[in-house]
């Protein structure tokens, strides 16, 4: 069997809020084998009756020795993600299978610049990338676009509204949907193909671009950049969300 | 019926399904390599794509069903049961697997 393809238990060592209704879990895992930013594990809940649920969720940061962090957002009346960010107590163990996924995923020798299209809680799995590449000290040229909707669901804050000196060529642009903090210059509206065009990279650069938030917005993000000329074999994309928290 | 049963009513309606990144979790009991990053062409339409561009039905444990994303047919279909899985690719024309190296 393959070795990411077995359960095996983490224990839950830390959290963080990121925001009022998501939060961060770090959880050590026994013999990680490391990952890829864009990678993600699935994790499975057994009930006191044996009834079983999994859920995916997207490794949010390169590993350290043996602890992983997820950012789960919480989804109202949802089966798993309530339990994950509320119940969930530190000490507290959980069933782990991973890492998986090699499709959206960022591998620190490719030299193409890479282009990150983050709706919401799509923001995740593209935050790990921009992690990963200053854990290798890339150079690779980012640019990251976060659509969201209030500067209150913003995850990640500190991080991307103070870039450190190891974030040097990668960009990030905030961009609201519902309510812009005062001052902003551009009004809060959805995400446009003008500006995927000017906070993007240009096609002739041909980024790699990885999109993620969700169907709606993917699937809009990914017509925008076919759209502003970019091969749609150059544009990977994650729907976040649809298993239902 | 209990809580669960609600929640569970509850998931489906409001996300009709996930993609095929979901399926690498599941895929990787069977395969040693990655399959979501396997190229598959629909013996439906002929929508040549990976695998993790699929729509696919169903939460893990239970049954999977992945739909090509250009026609809807049933690509893939993944039921685990407790001792064996099946895997049933009839939908799929067929897979090309990069290996690396």
């Amino acid at each position: 069997m393959n070795v990411a393809a077995g359960w095996r238990v983490a224990r839950l060592v830390g959290v963080h809020d990121e925001t009022a209704t998501a939060r961060t879990l770090v959880l050590d895992v026994p013999g990680w084998p490391g990952h890829l930013g864009g990678q993600h594990v699935d994790l499975q809940l057994t009930a006191e009756d044996g009834y079983q649920a999994q859920r995916s969720y997207s490794l949010a940061a390169p590993a350290k020795g043996d602890r992983i962090e997820l950012t789960v957002q919480r989804v109202p009346d949802g089966e798993v993600s309530p339990y994950l960010t509320e119940v969930l107590t530190i000490g507290d163990p959980i069933e782990v299978r991973g890492p998986v996924g090699g499709w959206f995923v960022w591998r620190p020798a490719d030299p193409a610049p890479v282009l990150l299209l983050a709706g919401g809680a799509g923001i995740v799995p593209l935050m790990a990338m921009v992690r990963a590449r200053r854990a290798e000290a890339s150079r690779t040229p980012f640019r990251l676009i976060y659509s969201l909707r209030t500067p209150g669901d913003l995850y990640y804050g500190e991080e991307l509204r103070r870039p450190g000196p190891g974030d040097a060529g990668a960009d990030a642009t905030l961009l609201y949907t519902r309510t812009a903090p005062p001052g902003s210059p551009r009004p809060s509206r959805r995400l446009s193909t003008e500006d995927v065009e000017r906070y993007g990279w240009p096609p002739d650069f041909e980024p790699t671009c990885y999109v993620c938030g969700p169907t709606g917005f993917v699937e809009a993000a990914a017509d925008m950049l076919t759209k502003l000329g970019h091969d749609p074999r150059r544009v990977r994309t994650e729907r976040f969300g649809p298993s239902g928290g | 019926m209990d809580d669960r049963h609600q929640d569970r009513h509850q998931d489906r309606h409001q996300d009709r399904h996930q993609d095929g990144n979901a399926l690498a979790g599941p895929l990787a009991e069977i395969f040693s390599v990655d399959v979501t990053a396997a190229l598959g062409r629909c013996a439906a339409c002929g929508l040549n794509g990976p695998l993790a561009s699929l729509r696919v039905y169903g939460q893990a444990p239970g049954p999977l069903v992945g739909r090509c994303p250009g026609c809807e047919a049933v690509v893939l279909r993944l039921v685990r049961g407790p001792e064996d899985a099946w895997l049933d690719l009839s939908g799929t024309r067929c897979l090309r697997v990069p290996l690396g190296g």
